[in-house]
Formats: structure tokens, C-alpha cells, sequence
């Protein structure tokens, strides 16, 4: 039997920053377990001291690599770290394999960082809110940087990384099609590219070629991305990037992208009152023995589902809908 | 909203010891069984192989070792779990442990010692029926 | 009658023979399975003849021994003329310890030594350093410097004995240290002979004993080949190994192909330091596992020899014989012997070493039946010992050259393991090469999905193990295994914090900043090394110097 701790208590330790509560705390998150929303609202008042790094590319881009120098350079800096590694969980059996800590693995022992390791699991939206919430949990116990972690392939990996303030979107030469494989979606929204193994005779020419596809990208942006160059494995250019990530920091600050903050907050309230209300009313139509009716009003193409949504709404509501 | 509950699992190689053709086998197969494995890679210290435990919140730590440090390992990493407070997590040891070595690892609290030759529906089977359950 | 008309009657009556004959016993009772197929996954026919070799030219594939392609063996008069080395990997405990094990086995009638030493020593830490804490001597031998390699020679006559060291990341250190002692013999460096492993590229996937990234790794390699190419003309540089890419659970055509693709890469890597190609390719040497499919691992040792014959030929443009001649060392595969009823191992190990015997191996370790439990007992390994010399002395294998040669299951098998290995070749070039693929994952991903399937036919019995997962028995057969005392740790290190108050400590500190130096300019760093050994530095303290220039690397996971 494994008792857990009341969640006030394991609030209280993450706000303390003590790391068993601060893991106890995410696997509540994760879990999707009752008590999370509570959690949140415990640590919500806490949080937003943080900056959250994201930071994606395809495989073998020395995305792990690059990170433990980060990590390395952010300590000598005197800051304390949270990583979050995401991995895919496995659409046939459920497992997920994460392997993203072994090469930050010396870091572990040093008390000013703290790894978690967390799996998709392939729930609606999940995985994009969970890590929010982790990350929510990592800056709540005072970490200054929060990194956030994943494989640049897939829609709900855009949606991981969107959790982050600064996106940070890793190359390396000679991955030629992956490239292409990662999504249209990530390259809008990153703040800064890495060209990482710089020392490789073929980087330059990777350079160009995503110099080529930025051009592409006309969007008037405030902000514009740049492009760097790392050596992960001997740790150049890494200074560099945590310059330029700074800049990006204090770039978010000021007023223009308050409105950005401002439009994220009120997505977020969107997404919680959808998520409520939704939940709220297909528990009811459980509860009375009535979903199955719907759904098979749906299958038929005899209600399609928004004007389903409008009659439950007014029955609810009343006519204000 | 179902709870997501996953067994988590951690699969650690203590020491110098590089054979992990058993550990990488016995990772994909408990992903394969539904369970999230986090596997440490080579030469792990007592200390990371526990942080790591905690950090991960793991309800399995699974110790692969064959190169007969175990004697001198295996104690002090459960010394650190007891000291951090993680004595409610399952542990479970495999590699070449010799038999006349399986009781004192037992008394240290390694439930399950998995020699060569075990299957490992064997292993998986054992972690379903033993692994805590969390209230 | 023209050779293919002959294959034709022959095919008219097989044909005929699967028509009439054959149904009538398969009606009586079925084969034991639907198909055969060996782990490698090819399919084995229920009879082979002359039509699966129709192809096959006497002069053009098989040669006679010590011609192009070799594939009947390197040597004119092979055992002949003189039997394979019976060198039994050894080590355990203290350098005091292994050298009476050198002199028990020498004495029981080895031919050649082969040193094991300890994981902090393979891994270039000293033995009291915080990652050694109870590994010291339990998996090999432990040297920490020249002053225990001086023990663990003691009273060996290195003009008359070779050794092989089995010694990746450190290896330069190692061989410095052994050269070190044959100096104070005085034995001229012309006249030493042995074998380091010193291949890098498989531990990136396989052994995984990494120190330092590919790049510096390769760089180490290439100074010790170097060197020895002027300096040490007897002694084998490298001995490229598949053994472990095997254990790791590599199936015998991966096994062939990496390995000799890992040799490519270290030919390429001497042609780009600037040696000529018949300068080194002669002490290229090579190290492979033999398994249990008896007719399989022939058919590969066979295939490895006339592959590398021809890529040394047509690749690498050789035109010295002896640069295409693949000299092997062969060990018989650990992963094969069970805890469970021990003493079957013996029976085991004596079909993997006829494997190796009848397919031409130069040498030949044997492993000991208690090796699933331990490191070996006097009395186990003196058994390994004896099954080599019973194979050499009473089973009459020995007295002729390839004997299998013209079996048609043989041939056909050599031909298609070699067409395999040549298809990975093109795979690998295709992918820029070992060290663009090792980083892309490709081999550990091989081995990964190949060991997996292994332990996945062993859990469902369509692959019998026995005493393991059939003809077990519940009573044990308790053996007396080998306990390495934990008293030898508590010695090792007094004796090591010795060695350090009385050496001369200044041109120690002198001998590895000029190590530094010379590592940063990229020169051959052996001379360096060989002198700062000889100041008694240790392997940790070089290594640490080497570390802080190359950095530290950890393995790519595929699982």
C-alpha cells in the first residue's frame, strides 16, 4: 500500500520546494486524478517566476545532449532547473519507454534540478495540459527555468511545446527528410532555431537551407527568430543560445506581448470552462442513461452534433444560449 | 475524465557493469505490458539510481547487475531508499545473483531476485501482482 | 554428361523423390516442425544437393589454404602444421592471483595468454576511485599501473609467450605497459607478440565499455595501430570483435556483417592517417563467438574469411597476400550457458568449439561450465582446456584442411551469409558509414529487435533451452563457484596509495602535462604514453588527462 499525503500537504511541500512532494505532485497532474484541479488551485498563486524553455527536434539532433549543457550552464549561472521530458506512449499497448534522462543523468543528484520523465498517454488534449500543469508545479516550487522537452514529430507535440514561452526548435546536418517530417506547426511558433554538431563539414549547408526556409516565413513579426549554431557534444555556442533565450525572456515583458499573455490567459479559461462544462453534462447523460441514444442520433446523420450541443445547453442554461 | 493511473517503472544498471541486453529486453517488454519504463542507461551511483526513483515517483525499481557488485551496491542503495523515505516502493534485482547470495538480498528488502534463465511474462506477472497500490 | 545436365537429372529426381518417397513418410509422421529456420532466419531445407551449389567454382570461391580467397583457410598447412592457440581469457583478484592462474594454465598446456581485467580498470578508473567501490577484481584482474602489471607478468618469458589484452578504452596504456615489461626482460619490442582489442566501434553498440566520443576514440585507435605498425611488427594491433555484438544478441549474419564493416572502417580510418595499406592490413586480426548451430557458424567463419579477402582486394586495392589473410581468434558464446544444470555447459561449449576447429581458427578460448555463475573454478577450467585439446588430439578434425568444404548445406549456407553481409555493406555505405549509423541507431536497433525476438522465442518454447525451459529438473546441482575474496579491494588500494607516496610524483605531474600537450597538438600520443607509464602514472590519472580533452560519452538507448 502506498498512503499518499492529503493534497494540501503535497502542496505545501512543493511551495517548499521538497522533492518527493514536488514528484508526488506531478503524478497526481499526470494521473488525471480528482485532486489535480485542487492542486492547481493550491499552487496557481505561486506560480509565474519561471521561464519556460521548449525545446524540440527530431531524433538524433543531440537534443539531450544540448539540454545537459543548457542545464550545465544555467547551474554555473546559479539558476535551478526543471526538465520535463516527454515521450510518446504506445498507441497498440499503453507502455511508453523513456529513455530522454540518460544523458542527463550526473545531473540528477545536483538538488538545484529536478528531471521528470512523462509519457503522452494518449488522451484528448492531455498530454499539452498535464505538462502546463507540471510546469506549473516546477515554477511554483521555485525553479527558475523550466524546460520542457519532446520529439519535434506529431500534432500533440506542437501542443506540448506551445505550453512553453520560448520555443527553441533544434537541426542538426544531415537529417536531410526529417526536416520536412517536422511540423509546419512548430516552425511558426518557434522563437529561435539551433543548427546543433556545428563541427560537422555538411553544417553550413543546413544552415542555408533553413536560412532559405525561413525567408519563406514573410509573417511580420515583432520577435524575429534566429538562427545559432551549437556544438552540443563540446558544449559550444551553448553560452550563445542562453544569451538569445534571455533576450527572448525579457522581449516577453514588454507591453506588446502582455497582449499575447493576455490572449493565453483567456484561451486557457476557454479550455477549462469547455472542459468542465462538457464533462459535467456527458456525466449527466451517463447518469440518465442517455448518451447512447445521442450518439446513435449522430451515427445515423439524423442530429448532427453542434445542434445536439445547442438542445443540452438550453436545457441546462435555460434560453440564454 | 478516467484516471490514468500507468505502473512506473524504474530499470537501473548499478556499477560497471555494461550487459544490458537483459535490461533493454526487460524495458521493452514491460512497455510492451502497458507500464512506462525509465531506464537510467550505464554506470548509475547509488545516489542517481535513488534520486531518479524519487524524482520519477516509480512504483517498481528494477536493479540489473552482473558483474557480483551487487554485494557491495545493492545495501547501499537500499540504505539511501530507506533515508529518503521510498520504503513502499517495489524492488526487484536480476542478472547472475548466486543463490547462496538471495537470502541476505532479500533481507534487505529486494523482494523478487530474477536469475538467468527467467522468463519474462515471469517478471511482468510478478510486477502486476506485487507492485503497491497507491490510496 | 555436361555439369548442367547433370544438375538437371539431379533436379528431376528430387522432384521426383518430394513426389513419391517422401510423402509416405510425412504422411506417417509429419517433420517436428512446419519450417526450419535457423536465427539468422534462414530457411533450412529438408535436403541439399549438388543443384544448390551450381554455381559455386572450386578455383574461383574456395582456393586452396593460404591462397586468394582463402575461404579453405589462411595458412597452406593450417592445423597441420600447427594446432590453433588454446588461449583461455583469465583473470580474477589481485595481479598476484592471476599470474599463478597464467602459470597453473600454462602449465596444463595453453599456448597463450589472454588477460581479463576488472571493470574499473576497462573503464580507466583506479581502483580507488568512488565508481570502483566494490567492482575491484571481481570480473577480471585489477591494474591500476605499471607496477601491477609487472606482478601479473611475473616469470613470464614474453620473447616466448604472446598474450592477448582484452582492453578498449585504455588499450594504449595497457599495451605501453606491457611493452614496459618487455623492455626490463629485454626482449626487443621486434620480437613481442600479443593482441589488444582496441575496437572502439563496437562498444558504442554493443560491449559499451565507452570512454570518449567516436571521433577521439577512432583517433586512439589508429596512434596504436600506427605505432605498432613501425615499432611492434608482431604484435596485432586490433582485433576487430563480433564476440560482443553477438552476447549483445546480434543473430551470426549481423554478427559477420558488422564486424567486418567496423574492419572497413578502420582500414579507411589508417588510409586517411597516411599508412599504406599493406603496411598494417597484415596484423589486422579479428575475434568472433561461436554458437551453437554447428553448420552456421562454419558457414560464417568461412564466408568472413573470403569476404575481407575480397574486400582487401577490390576495395582497398591490397596486393600483399597476408594484407587479405583474416586471422581469427574465436570464443565460445557465453550467452549460451546456463545456471541451470551446469554441467551441460561442457557439452555445449564442446559443439561451439568443433564449429571453430573445423572452420580454421587460429585460436581458441573455451568457456568454463560455471561461467553463467561465476568466474571459472581451477577445475572448470581445466575442462575447458581439456575439451580443446580432446578436439585436437582424439577427434581426428584437426588432421585435414576445411573438411567441410563441397557439403552442399555448407556452401550454399557460406554463399548466402556472405550475399547477406554484402547487402549490409551497401545498407551502411548508403548511410555514410559506421559512425553516421551508429549515431542514427541503426545497429543498436538491429540487435535490439534481434535479441528481442530471441528471448521471445525462449519464453514461448518455439526456441528449447535446455534444463532452462524444457528437461528441467527441480533438484540443483549446487557446484562450488569461485568467490573473489572482498579483502582483495582493501589490498589494492594500499597498495596503490603506496605506489603513489613512493614514485617520483614530479615526473609523474611532468610526464602527463606533456601528455596534455601532446594530445591537444593530435600527435601519436603512444611514445607519451609509454613514458609516462613507465613514471608509474596510473590508468586513471592518463585517462582523466585524456577526458578533460576528449570529454565523456554516453551510449545512444534503442530498445
Amino acid at each position: 500500500m502506498r498512503t499518499l499525503p492529503k493534497i494540501q500537504e503535497i502542496a505545501r511541500g512543493v511551495l517548499a520546494g521538497d522533492r518527493r512532494s514536488i514528484a508526488r505532485a506531478i503524478t497526481t497532474i499526470e494521473n488525471n486524478s480528482p485532486k489535480a484541479q485542487e492542486l492547481i488551485t493550491s499552487i496557481f498563486p505561486h506560480t509565474g517566476n519561471a521561464h519556460v524553455i521548449g525545446l524540440t527536434g527530431p531524433p538524433g539532433s543531440g537534443k539531450s545532449t544540448l539540454i545537459n549543457k543548457i542545464i550545465r550552464e544555467y547551474r554555473r549561472k546559479g539558476k535551478t532547473v526543471g526538465v520535463i521530458a516527454v515521450d510518446p506512449t504506445s498507441p497498440f499497448t499503453g507502455g511508453a519507454f523513456l529513455g530522454d534522462r540518460i544523458r542527463m543523468q550526473e545531473l540528477s543528484t545536483d538538488q538545484g534540478v529536478f528531471i521528470r520523465s512523462m509519457a503522452t498517454r494518449n488522451y484528448l488534449g492531455g498530454i499539452a495540459k498535464a505538462t502546463k500543469n507540471a510546469a506549473k508545479v516546477l515554477d511554483a516550487a521555485g525553479k527558475d527555468i523550466v524546460i520542457v522537452e519532446t520529439v519535434g514529430a506529431g500534432q500533440s507535440e506542437v501542443e506540448i511545446i506551445k505550453v512553453a514561452q520560448t520555443i527553441v526548435v533544434l537541426f542538426a546536418p544531415g537529417l536531410g527528410d526529417e526536416i520536412q517530417a517536422i511540423k509546419a506547426g512548430i516552425m511558426e511558433i518557434a522563437d529561435i532555431f539551433v543548427v546543433n554538431k556545428a563541427d560537422r563539414t555538411n553544417a553550413d549547408k543546413a544552415v542555408m537551407d533553413i536560412q532559405a526556409m525561413l525567408q519563406l516565413n514573410n509573417k511580420e513579426k515583432m520577435w524575429k527568430p534566429p538562427l545559432l549554431k551549437t556544438t552540443a557534444l563540446t558544449g559550444e555556442g551553448v553560452s550563445q543560445l542562453i544569451e538569445k533565450i534571455e533576450e527572448h525572456r525579457l522581449f516577453l515583458e514588454k507591453e506588446f506581448e502582455r497582449k499575447r499573455s493576455r490572449e493565453k490567459a483567456e484561451a486557457e479559461l476557454v479550455e477549462a470552462i469547455k472542459e468542465k462544462v462538457a464533462s459535467s453534462i456527458i456525466e449527466e447523460l451517463k447518469r440518465e442513461g442517455k448518451l447512447e441514444e445521442f450518439l446513435q442520433k449522430i451515427l445515423e446523420k439524423k442530429m448532427d452534433p453542434a445542434s445536439i450541443a445547442e438542445k443540452l445547453l438550453n436545457k441546462k442554461f435555460g434560453k440564454q444560449i | 475524465m478516467q484516471n490514468q493511473r500507468k505502473i512506473r517503472v524504474l530499470i537501473a544498471k548499478p556499477g560497471l557493469d555494461s550487459h544490458d541486453r537483459g535490461a533493454k529486453i526487460l524495458a521493452r517488454a514491460l512497455r510492451d505490458a502497458g507500464m512506462e519504463v525509465i531506464y537510467t542507461g550505464l554506470k548509475q551511483t547509488p545516489e542517481q539510481i535513488v534520486e531518479t526513483a524519487l524524482q520519477e515517483d516509480v512504483d517498481v525499481i528494477g536493479l540489473s547487475i552482473l558483474s557480483g557488485a551487487h554485494k557491495t551496491l545493492f545495501p547501499m542503495i537500499m540504505e539511501l531508499l530507506k533515508q529518503k523515505g521510498l520504503t513502499d516502493v517495489l524492488v526487484v534485482a536480476g542478472g547472475i545473483i548466486p543463490e547462496e547470495d538471495v537470502p541476505e538480498m532479500k533481507k534487505l528488502g529486494i523482494k523478487g531476485i530474477f536469475g538467468p534463465g527467467t522468463r519474462t511474462d515471469e517478471i511482468i506477472q510478478y510486477i502486476f501482482e506485487n507492485v503497491p497500490k497507491r490510496i | 554428361m555436361s555439369d548442367k545436365e547433370k544438375i538437371d537429372e539431379i533436379a528431376k529426381q528430387r522432384e521426383r523423390w518430394e513426389k513419391t518417397t517422401l510423402p509416405k513418410w510425412i504422411g506417417q509422421s509429419p517433420e517436428r516442425k512446419s519450417e526450419f529456420r535457423n536465427h539468422s532466419g534462414t530457411l533450412i531445407k529438408r535436403v541439399y544437393t549438388p543443384e544448390d551449389i551450381k554455381d559455386l567454382g572450386y578455383t574461383r570461391d574456395l582456393g586452396f589454404p593460404g591462397e586468394y580467397p582463402f575461404t579453405r583457410g589462411v595458412h597452406a598447412t593450417m592445423h597441420r602444421g600447427r594446432l590453433w592457440t588454446m588461449r583461455q581469457f583469465s583473470g580474477y583478484g589481485t595481479a598476484e592471483q592471476t599470474n599463478q592462474r597464467f602459470k597453473y594454465l600454462l602449465k596444463e598446456g595453453e599456448t597463450g595468454l589472454s588477460i581479463a581485467f576488472d571493470y574499473p580498470s576497462i573503464r580507466g578508473y583506479d581502483s580507488d576511485h568512488p565508481f570502483s567501490k566494490g567492482e575491484v577484481g571481481i570480473c577480471g584482474v585489477t591494474v591500476s599501473s605499471l607496477k601491477d602489471m609487472e606482478v601479473l607478468l611475473n616469470g613470464i618469458p614474453l620473447n616466448k609467450v604472446t598474450t592477448s589484452m582484452t582492453i578498449n578504452g585504455p588499450a594504449a596504456m595497457l599495451l605501453a605497459m606491457y611493452m614496459a615489461v618487455g623492455d626490463k626482460q629485454g626482449v626487443p619490442r621486434e620480437k613481442l607478440g600479443g593482441t589488444t582489442q582496441n575496437d572502439v566501434l563496437k562498444e558504442f553498440f554493443a560491449q559499451k565499455l565507452i570512454i570518449f566520443p567516436p571521433k577521439p576514440s577512432i583517433k586512439l585507435v589508429t596512434d596504436i595501430i600506427e605505432y605498432c605498425t613501425k615499432h611492434v611488427p608482431r604484435w596485432n594491433p586490433i582485433s576487430i570483435s563480433g564476440y560482443h555484438i553477438r552476447e549483445a544478441g546480434a543473430n551470426a549474419v549481423q554478427e559477420l556483417a558488422f564486424t567486418l564493416y567496423d574492419g572497413i572502417t578502420y582500414v579507411e580510418s589508417c588510409l586517411e592517417r597516411g599508412m599504406k595499406v599493406d603496411e598494417f592490413a597484415p596484423r589486422l586480426s579479428f575475434f568472433f563467438a561461436a554458437h551453437n548451430d554447428l553448420f552456421e557458424e562454419i558457414a560464417k567463419f568461412r564466408a568472413a574469411r573470403r569476404i575481407w579477402a575480397k574486400t582487401m582486394k577490390e576495395r582497398f586495392h591490397a596486393k600483399n597476400p597476408r594484407s587479405m589473410w583474416m586471422r581469427m581468434h574465436v570464443q565460445t558464446a557465453g550467452f549460451t550457458l546456463t545456471a541451470q544444470q551446469p554441467l551441460n555447459n561442457i557439452t555445449r561449449v564442446t559443439i561451439q568449439a568443433l564449429s571453430a576447429v573445423l572452420a580454421g581458427t587460429q585460436s581458441l578460448h573455451t568457456n568454463s561450465f560455471d561461467e553463467a555463475l561465476a568466474l571459472p573454478s581451477e577445475e572448470a577450467v581445466r575442462i575447458a582446456l581439456r575439451t580443446q585439446q580432446i578436439i585436437a588430439h582424439e577427434s581426428g578434425v584437426a588432421n585435414t584442411i576445411d573438411p567441410l568444404a563441397g557439403s552442399y548445406y555448407v556452401e550454399n549456407l557460406t554463399d548466402e551469409m556472405e550475399e547477406r553481409t554484402m547487402e549490409y555493406f551497401r545498407k551502411l555505405d548508403d548511410m555514410g558509414g559506421a559512425i553516421p549509423a551508429i549515431e542514427k541507431g541503426f545497429f543498436q536497433k538491429e540487435i535490439a529487435d534481434s535479441s528481442y525476438e530471441y528471448q521471445k522465442e525462449v519464453d514461448e518454447k518455439r526456441r528449447i533451452l535446455v534444463g532452462v525451459n524444457d528437461y528441467t529438473t527441480e533438484e540443483k546441482q549446487p557446484i562450488k563457484v569461485l568467490r573473489v575474496d572482498p579483502k582483495v579491494e582493501e589490498e589494492q588500494v594500499a597498495s596503490l596509495h603506496k605506489l603513489k607516496r613512493e614514485r617520483d610524483n614530479r615526473k609523474v605531474n611532468e610526464m602527463l602535462e606533456k601528455l596534455h600537450y601532446v594530445a591537444e597538438k593530435d600527435e601519436n600520443l603512444m611514445p607519451t604514453i609509454i613514458d609516462t607509464v613507465k613514471a608509474y602514472a596510473t590508468i586513471g590519472e592518463i585517462c582523466d588527462v585524456l577526458r578533460k580533452i576528449y570529454g565523456e560519452f554516453k551510449e545512444l538507448i534503442v530498445i
